[in-house]
């Protein structure tokens, strides 16, 4: 009977649209009794839980596929400067819950969640959950105590717990020697620009994805510039104190022997140097993360958006 | 008696393989097996965990997709049909019809696995420039797809022989959704009293396990698979499997055919 | 030695909201054919032919009842090496072609490969089929399917075979050729149980027929036997039509020309007939037995309900 052969097929997909369909209704339902829900988070967010279940046992390849979208999130919210990056920690705790042992994700976290915004979440606090729970599921994995050490060093500024992670994890089986210096110096140098640029330069070696990379070599860049400019501060204030008034340019200092040529930031273009003494960077939007060299009241310019720019909010 | 059972065999086999539906599901699958290097736009790295996971995960889910189509009808139509008549008619014992039934199905699966495989390696060798020695630990996971197919094909035989396609189909994939998370039942059941708590034992026993048989994860991530495991998961689908062919048999034997 | 024996078989279906009452589909019924017979199985539709055959080919269970082919018990898997089935309007694996079929059937038949190679062949073009080659069944006419159901009924040379309806929905060539099938497996010796309701069919090929109603034998017999037992009347032609007064009574169905009177009378009252005519002077020109059919007592059979006849189950013998 042609009929029904054809029907059985048929019913079978509208068993299974029905039933999604009736999955992602009711977490609408659910998600609407609570505060504002937007179609994001109705559409990507089901509980872990219910995505666990729903993963049929496929959870790797599920996980995979949230990783994906964990990074496609933060990608698209980065290019348009977004100050929200509320999806972020949802999507890597579901993608961590169906993959356990996916510690590329945990590292993800461990940068993006943590940063301030617009280059991340600003949610240090859930970075540290986020690592905490992959320490769990992975005890004996190294990179994970030293992006744990990482987040409490940088973003929340507590010292001796970034000691505390990076000792845990210079125990590890296979644990890189750096973690026993890096716990050994954190203990007395903590707060140190030379501690920070040695943990981003080891976070930069050490890391095999693009965006972190990226993001590593920026805030090296910037610990770079912060430097370089204190120290032509400093010169400027031997300068003034010798010859009693500021330099005007950059060759006055040059004539002390001072300073040889004029100096240049890491994007190849001159400091300026200021009437009052200070340094400038010559574009600062160029140098994301530095925190000298700005001109007073310098806000970030907001870049031009696309001009098909949809709401994303 | 093993001519007739390789005869009934080889034709349910042979119907597999002359149904054109067969043929779509095959290219789906290769399909994904395809894409998935696009994954790599996304991470570095990462490339071949993502191409196990959904290589592997393919090979399942196809596997188990077929093994309900097909198996929905393997004696529905044959009693709609009245093929059954002639056969019955003939030396061919009830139980000899059913166990040939089962291994013909079988066959087309693990044939079927196997070219999916194939192409799962080549798209592995492709991303990987070259194979590992424990890329070898993947046909573990491979082998126990396969068993799982045991248990899909079973069950889905044993709800044929006395109901009709759609119902048989709701029932095996529910069955098969519930055995994914049996592990959950068994938490419940330790945490519940009474009469729930052996209400509960009993259903998650009953429901076949499939997350023990479900190593993709571990293999994407190259943890060994332990001898025991393979022992044991060995033994339990070919245990449970048998369970249920016997309970088709013996439905299937004293039914009357209309 | 009997080729089948049946012996009480019954079947009761549940019906019912609640399935406690039974509906007889088949009342116990006993009947026995020898080998080398053709026997015909006849009755309207719904009386209870095709549940006899699938309780004797183990399709459905009996309620009561058991039956002996070939010798054996019916349920004995072994004696279907022997016998051949055909049931009605079959369906074939459509995706199997001509040769593929018979050669399937064979080998779960018991037929050696050896054999199979070398009768497979020529039982196509035996029945008609030798040119169809690698063709999938689903290809098939009606007429075709039905010469494969034929074949496959006797591809393992079966020595008892059961057909039923051979010529449901077939065309008058289609049948004719069926018919001539039959007719050479009869000569060869074989045991044939067909069912049918086409009684020129029955007439035709079969030795004896018993016919059943509503689940019930009604009744059994060589056919011309039973052919003559529902005629019994003759044709009676005179001259004289003045007698006709004094014969009303015992004639049915009179024609005066005129004087020549050609009545009907009832075989059991052709004597009284004959004597009143010779009393009255008539001369009588001719006394002719009427031929009956099968379709008379087939009628007579199966006309009214459980009420009409008592079920014979005896032999009618003339």
């Amino acid at each position: 009977m042609k009929t029904s052969r054809k029907l059985v097929p048929l019913a079978v997909l509208l068993l299974v649209a029905a039933f999604s369909g009736s999955v992602i209704a009711l977490r609408g339902a659910e998600a609407a009794r609570g505060s504002r829900a937007t179609i994001e988070d109705v559409l990507y967010l089901p509980s872990p839980q219910a995505v666990k279940r729903l993963s049929l046992g496929y959870s790797g390849l599920l996980a995979d596929i949230y990783w994906t979208r964990a990074v496609q999130y933060f990608g698209q919210k980065h290019l348009a400067d977004e100050m929200n990056y509320n999806l972020l920690y949802p999507l890597l705790d579901i993608t961590t819950d169906l993959d356990p042992h996916l510690l590329i994700s945990y590292e993800f976290g461990s940068i993006f969640l943590s940063q301030p915004p617009p280059a991340g979440a600003g949610q240090p606090d859930k970075a540290v959950a986020l690592l905490e729970k992959g320490i769990r599921a992975n005890p004996d994995e190294w990179k994970l105590y030293f992006s744990l050490g990482f987040v409490n060093y940088m973003d929340r500024k507590d010292y001796k717990a970034a000691f505390l992670a990076f000792q845990r994890g210079s125990q590890t089986s296979h644990a890189h020697p750096w973690l026993k210096v890096m716990a050994a110096t954190m203990a007395q140098r903590a707060n140190e620009t030379a501690m920070a640029f040695e943990i981003w330069k080891f976070l930069d070696d050490t890391t095999q994805d693009k965006l972190i990379k990226e993001n590593a070599e920026q805030h090296m860049t910037a610990i770079v510039v912060d430097r370089t400019i204190m120290e032509l501060e400093r010169r400027i204030t031997i300068y003034t104190q010798r010859t009693g008034h500021p330099p005007a340019s950059w060759f006055d200092l040059g004539r002390e022997s001072l300073l040889s040529g004029v100096p240049l930031d890491p994007t190849e273009k001159p400091y300026k140097l200021m009437p009052g003494g200070t340094v400038e960077v010559a574009d600062p939007n160029s140098l994301p993360f530095i925190t000298k060299g700005l001109p007073p009241g310098w806000r970030k310019s907001t870049k031009p958006r696309p001009s098909e720019s949809n709401e994303q909010n | 008696m093993i001519s007739r059972l390789s005869a009934i065999t080889f034709n349910t086999f042979r119907e597999a393989v002359r149904d054109r539906v067969l043929y779509n599901l095959i290219i789906f699958a290769l399909l994904l097996v395809a894409t998935a290097p696009l994954f790599s736009q996304i991470s570095l790295g990462i490339e071949k965990l993502i191409l196990v996971n959904a290589g592997l995960s393919a090979i399942s889910i196809f596997g188990i997709i077929i093994a309900i189509f097909i198996g929905i009808g393997l004696v529905s139509k044959e009693i709609e049909k009245k093929t059954l008549y002639t056969i019955l008619s003939r030396p061919v014992r009830r139980w000899e019809f059913i166990a040939g039934k089962y291994f013909g199905l079988l066959m087309t699966l693990v044939v079927n696995a196997f070219f999916m495989t194939a192409g799962f390696y080549l798209a592995l060798l492709i991303v990987s420039r070259g194979l590992a020695m424990d890329d070898a630990r993947l046909l573990i996971a491979i082998y126990f797809i396969i068993l799982e197919f045991f248990i899909v094909t079973a069950v889905t035989l044993l709800f044929s022989s006395f109901s009709t396609p759609i119902f048989a189909a709701i029932f095996a994939f529910a069955l098969f959704a519930i055995g994914t998370f049996s592990e959950d039942l068994h938490n419940f059941a330790s945490l519940a009293h009474g009469v729930t708590k052996w209400l509960a034992t009993g259903a998650a026993y009953l429901v076949p396990n499939f997350a023990t048989l479900n190593v993709i994860s571990q293999v994407a991530h190259s943890e060994s698979i332990s001898a025991k495991l393979v022992l044991f998961n060995t033994v339990y689908a070919l245990l449970y499997s048998l369970t249920a062919v016997v309970i088709a048999i013996v439905i299937f034997g004293r039914r009357n055919l209309k | 030695m009997p080729a089948l024996e049946i012996l009480g078989l019954s079947k009761n279906y549940p019906v019912g909201f609640w399935r406690k009452t039974l509906k007889p589909a088949l009342h116990p019924l006993h009947l026995t054919v020898n080998e080398g017979e053709t026997f015909g199985f006849l009755g309207p539709n719904g009386a209870g032919k095709t549940t006899t055959l699938k309780l004797l080919m183990g399709i459905i269970f009996p309620s009561s009842g058991s039956a002996r082919i070939l010798e054996r018990d019916f349920h004995d898997p072994e004696l279907r090496k022997e016998v051949g089935f055909l049931p009605e309007q079959p369906y074939f694996y459509d995706y199997l072609s001509a040769p593929e079929l018979l050669d399937y059937y064979a080998r779960l038949s018991g037929v050696p490969e050896v054999e199979r190679r070398r009768r497979i062949p020529a039982l196509l073009e035996r029945v008609g089929l030798s040119d169809v080659g690698k063709k999938q069944l689903r290809k098939f006419s009606k007429g075709m399917l039905q010469r494969v159901g034929i074949a496959q009924a006797i591809v393992h040379d079966p020595r008892l075979i059961f057909f039923d309806e051979p010529m449901s929905g077939l065309d008058p060539i289609g049948r004719r050729e069926v018919r001539e099938l039959i007719q050479g497996l009869k000569d060869e010796g074989k045991t044939i149980f067909l069912t049918t309701h086409i009684l020129s069919d029955a007439e035709s090929l079969c030795d004896r027929v018993a016919i059943i109603h509503q689940g019930e034998l009604r009744g059994i017999g060589v056919v011309e036997d039973l052919k003559s037992k529902s005629a019994d009347k003759n044709e009676v032609v005179w001259h004289g039509a003045h007698a006709l007064g004094a014969v009303s009574t015992l004639v049915s169905d009179h024609h005066v020309t005129g004087d020549t009177v050609r009545a009907v009378v009832s075989g059991g009252d052709t004597d009284s007939l004959l004597e009143k005519l010779r009393q009255q002077g008539a001369r009588i020109v001719s006394l002719i037995p009427l031929h009956g059919t099968l379709e008379d007592y087939f009628v007579e059979q199966t006309s009214g309900g459980a009420q009409a006849q008592a079920p014979r189950t005896q032999e009618v013998k003339a």
